[in-house]
């Protein structure tokens, strides 16, 4: 079989290692060695955003992402949003808006949608389109994700201006 | 648009005994699903996350040939890879499974190819292995040898029956209108469903204008994100499933048929659905991860990659034929009605959808005399399924694009014409049945209303065109079908419910939430509703048809109503008089004098209904209720092109009363949303049997560049007199129009006709290159 070999990277801010083979994605290591199931394989080509991993702060496909490529990294996952068991901005708006119907493709959302707001903190229509065109959602809930967007926008302006 | 209301946490239940202290009306609130923070934070529980300890995972080998006998399968290169445990193909399956075939109306789909092949993709064998990799290496080096055999891949030359898929039907003997095909040699049909209403020939033959069309629609499949995933864990005279089904009940009784054991030694588990929309009811992978565990003697996975999913499941291609007359004054008076579905290799639910959505294949019009002809298909392609509509939304596209051509031919307002044509309340279907609370003309006016339709319309001058279409439609709901569910009221008087209705993003488990809250009068968020479980969860047909909230929304009020009553006599039993403020805690500490006891509350649900005439069809009560929904489109198309922009999709739909309208809302938005894809670039492609395009980068779905720059999704005011609190079906009324209103508002901008899915640039331009009289050329 092929050689293992040891990666150490940061989850959600603690320090871990992992043994692993070359031809392992960072989703396969998230989940199976750190039970960290909110990013699931899905497409398996990159293209659905359900596996969206976030490494040194860039939204990734963690499904074609090579796990050794994260030596060394900072990775977090949807589960460093409510770490004290607050949620984030983005999730109270995901719940406010009903933005999700089967919920699968919802932690990759959640965490593309941080990253917009990152970026944009006051997008507008076509923005948001463009911005989250990488992420499918099969139940077609894009309509309330657009307005969640919008209300986790003015949430994040507010606690900002408080 | 109001964000719906974040309630504060509910104080614990006080329900009084008599004259109860009012909570507020559950049934209406727009409450946010109950999971909804396990769904945000990544934490809810799918079958995709599972594993157990020991456990197996299995790779399939499939079948690369459409049809023919196998010769050979030879494993001993995959054996000898270092970590595969074992190679497993049909011949081993009937060691532990004597007669392994299964499906809800034949059974005719074996868990492992045995001697022939059907369809490209078929299951042939699979590697087990600890590692899905090695498993995965391993199935590439299994080499199967075949004879191949000619196959048919059409509906209407399989209607001919040249090339036989199979060599006898084997009806499952569940239902009566499929037992006369048992045994039956030389056919690929596997159900012949009649209606016959007057006598369309005299009609056609005395009609003023006499049309006929023919229309077709592609192969598209489900695609939920979750892919087709069980578990199964056989410990000698027990067997666990966990599985992502649509249809927890179904399984348990399929699976103990195969096994020949009593229901009571199979168990089945579903937690959340990572999406369904009816590719996941049946058997799926549950009988063959049950043969792999017994064979194996270890708990076995089988996940499929997307890839997979292709040649699972799949909606039914159509082809309908449909001939109408029509009148001096635009009535139509005659319609004949031919469908072909092409189910595919293995019947799944294919007669069923010929039969239960053929019977509205003439749509919601007042038609004297009807005769409808549908026929379920086998041909060599993967199996088709329920998706979404059970089939009428391919009839629609028919139908209601057939409704435009005439009108335009006799220069009538198609709105107008609709008009002149619909049954309205009270008046019949083509079976008999009562159209009750069914708002046709509700629907229709409402968006003729909303489309301005009597206004004029700008339709553009240059190169780029505009158009406007409507489209109208019904559906019954499967019937006569079963829920039971349990409504469990603790000591403390806090309430479990019991239901086995799969919740896959739809909200079920909100809404029977909400049923139980109204009834008992606590809040919806304080009921705990327990993950779908055959040994805890009754019995359920399935989550299906749009039938949950009706049929199962039923038993759960009547279970909640049962425990509410026997709350009241255990207060009488206790002496309290009327009005006393006593709560169920105190009942519980006052009669055993602890906290301790229960009070159970069961419900059960299962509709009137008369079975249709053989032959004619005709029956007095075809459905407990109608489904019923309208679109209006706007449409821009590029004649230089043939790109074709949905400016504006208006969906309408008679929902009844909403039990929770923000979740019924996104329902009608999701529906529509995914009909659009089929309608607008959704096709498998298909090459000697083989899926060319089957992978998410080839096979494109719906994303957010996709959605009209109008989306408008509405309902008109309804009452389901006959449903539970006014409310019915509501998860796939949106689907039925959207294909024929663009279809028609395509027609309106550039006097093109198309009569085949999906309405791709490719081929709005043949048709206008077409009308122009210089043909593209076939690529």
């Amino acid at each position: 079989m092929t050689a293992l070999r040891t990666i150490s990277f940061t989850l959600n801010g603690k320090q871990v290692s992992a043994q692993i083979a070359p031809h392992h994605s960072l989703l396969e290591v998230v989940r199976n060695d750190f039970s960290l199931y909110g990013a699931r394989e899905s497409c398996g080509q990159g293209l659905c955003g359900c596996c969206t991993l976030i490494v040194d702060g860039r939204a990734v496909s963690g499904c074609l992402y090579l796990a050794a490529f994260a030596d060394g990294a900072a990775v977090e996952t949807i589960e460093s949003l409510d770490r004290d068991n607050v949620l984030d901005p983005v999730q109270e708006a995901f719940i406010e808006e009903g933005a999700f119907q089967c919920g699968f493709c919802t932690p990759g959302f959640v965490l593309m949608v941080k990253q917009l707001l990152d970026e944009h903190p006051d997008p507008d229509d076509d923005r948001i389109r463009d911005y989250l065109s990488g992420n499918l959602c099969r139940c077609g809930a894009y309509p309330e994700i657009l307005r969640a967007v919008k209300s986790a926008a003015r949430k994040r302006r507010a606690s900002k201006a408080a | 648009m109001p964000s719906a209301t974040m309630n504060p946490t509910p104080s614990p239940p006080a329900l009084a005994a008599e004259g109860r202290v009012a909570t507020g009306p559950q049934v209406g609130r727009s409450l946010p699903r109950l999971e909804a923070r396990e769904k945000v934070t990544g934490r809810a529980e799918y079958t995709h996350n599972l594993r157990l300890p020991g456990m197996l995972y299995g790779k399939v080998v499939r079948s690369t040939i459409a049809h023919g006998r196998i010769r050979s399968i030879d494993a001993s290169a995959a054996k000898a890879v270092p970590g595969v445990y074992q190679v497993v193909a049909g011949e081993d399956v009937i060691k532990v499974i004597p007669h392994p075939y299964y499906g809800p109306a034949f059974h005719d789909q074996p868990i492992l190819a045995i001697g022939k092949v059907h369809y490209v993709g078929e299951p042939i064998a699979v590697v087990l292995a600890e590692d899905p990799h090695v498993a995965e290496t391993a199935a590439t080096l299994v080499v199967a040898e075949y004879e191949e055999l000619p196959a048919v891949y059409d509906e209407l030359e399989a209607a001919q029956n040249r090339v036989l898929v199979h060599d006898e039907l084997k009806p499952a003997g569940t239902f009566a209108d499929l037992k006369h095909l048992k045994g039956v040699r030389g056919t690929n049909i596997a159900l012949d469903y009649q209606l016959r209403k007057g006598d369309v020939e005299k009609a056609f033959a005395e009609a003023a204008h006499v049309f006929e069309h023919e229309f077709r629609t592609q192969k598209v499949l489900h695609l939920a994100f979750e892919p087709f995933v069980s578990i199964a864990d056989y410990k000698g005279d027990r067997l666990t499933l966990y599985t992502a089904s649509q249809g927890p009940s179904f399984v348990r009784i399929e699976i103990a048929r195969l096994l020949g054991w009593p229901e009571n030694r199979v168990r089945v588990k579903v937690p959340f659905l990572g999406g369904g929309y009816g590719g996941k009811l049946y058997i799926k992978l549950e009988a063959l991860v049950t043969a792999l565990s017994m064979i194996a003697k270890r708990p076995v996975k089988v996940s499929l990659p997307m890839e997979e999913v292709f040649y699972t499941i799949t909606r039914h291609p159509m082809t309908f034929r449909i001939k109408s007359g029509v009148d001096e004054h635009g009535r139509i008076t005659a319609r004949r009605c031919e469908v072909f579905w092409n189910g595919g290799a293995y019947a799944d639910i294919g007669p069923r959808v010929a039969q239960k959505s053929g019977f509205t294949a003439s749509g919601p019009y007042d038609i004297e005399n009807v005769s409808i002809d549908s026929y379920a298909l086998y041909t060599n392609q993967p199996p088709a399924g329920a998706l979404r509509g059970f089939g009428v939304p391919q009839l629609v596209w028919a139908y209601e694009s057939h409704t435009d051509m005439m009108a335009r031919a006799l220069r009538i307002d198609p709105l107008e014409f609709r008009r002149r044509n619909i049954t309205r309340e009270g008046g019949r279907h083509a079976t008999g049945t009562p159209l009750e609370d069914a708002a046709v003309e509700k629907v229709l006016e409402h968006v003729a209303a909303r489309m301005n339709w009597s206004k004029p319309f700008d339709r553009g001058t240059g190169a780029v065109r505009r158009g406007r279409g409507l489209a109208i439609a019904i559906k019954a709901v499967i019937s006569p079908t079963t829920s039971v569910a349990i409504v469990n009221v603790n000591a403390d008087g806090s309430t479990t419910l019991y239901c086995g209705t799969v919740d896959m993003g739809q909200g079920s488990d909100t809404a029977m939430a909400q049923i139980v809250g109204e009834i008992l009068n606590i809040p919806a968020e304080s009921v705990n509703v327990v993950p779908r479980d055959t040994d805890v969860t009754p019995y359920d047909m399935g989550t299906l048809g749009s039938r949950s909230l009706f049929h199962m929304g039923h038993a759960v009020k009547r279970a909640a109503e049962e425990a509410r009553d026997k709350i009241a006599s255990l207060a009488r039993e206790l002496g309290l008089p009327k009005g006393s403020n006593y709560s169920v805690a105190d009942l519980f500490q006052k009669k055993y004098g602890m906290q301790a006891g229960n009070i159970v509350g069961a419900g059960v649900y299962k509709p009137d209904y008369v079975p249709p005439q053989p032959g004619t069809g005709l029956t007095p009560n075809v459905t407990p209720f109608w489904m019923v929904s309208g679109v209006g489109a706007e449409v821009e198309v590029d004649t230089e092109t043939g790109h074709v922009r949905v400016t504006r999709l208006l969906n309408v739909c008679d929902i009844g009363r909403p039990i929770n309208p923000k979740i019924c809302e996104s329902q009608i938005s999701g529906a529509a949303t995914m009909q659009l894809g089929f309608t607008m670039f959704e096709k498998m492609h298909f090459d000697g049997g083989q899926v060319t395009n089957a992978s998410l980068a080839d096979y494109k779905i719906p994303g957010f560049h996709d959605l009209p720059a109008a989306f408008e999704n509405e309902t008109v005011e309804a009452y389901q007199s006959n449903g539970p609190f006014g409310g019915k079906g509501v998860g796939e009324v949106a689907t039925f129009c959207v294909s024929p209103a663009i279809g028609n508002a395509i027609d309106d901008a550039v006097g093109v006709r198309l009569t085949e899915l999906p309405l791709n640039p490719e081929a709005v331009l043949r048709a206008l290159r077409a009308k122009e009289n210089r043909p593209l050329e076939d690529a």
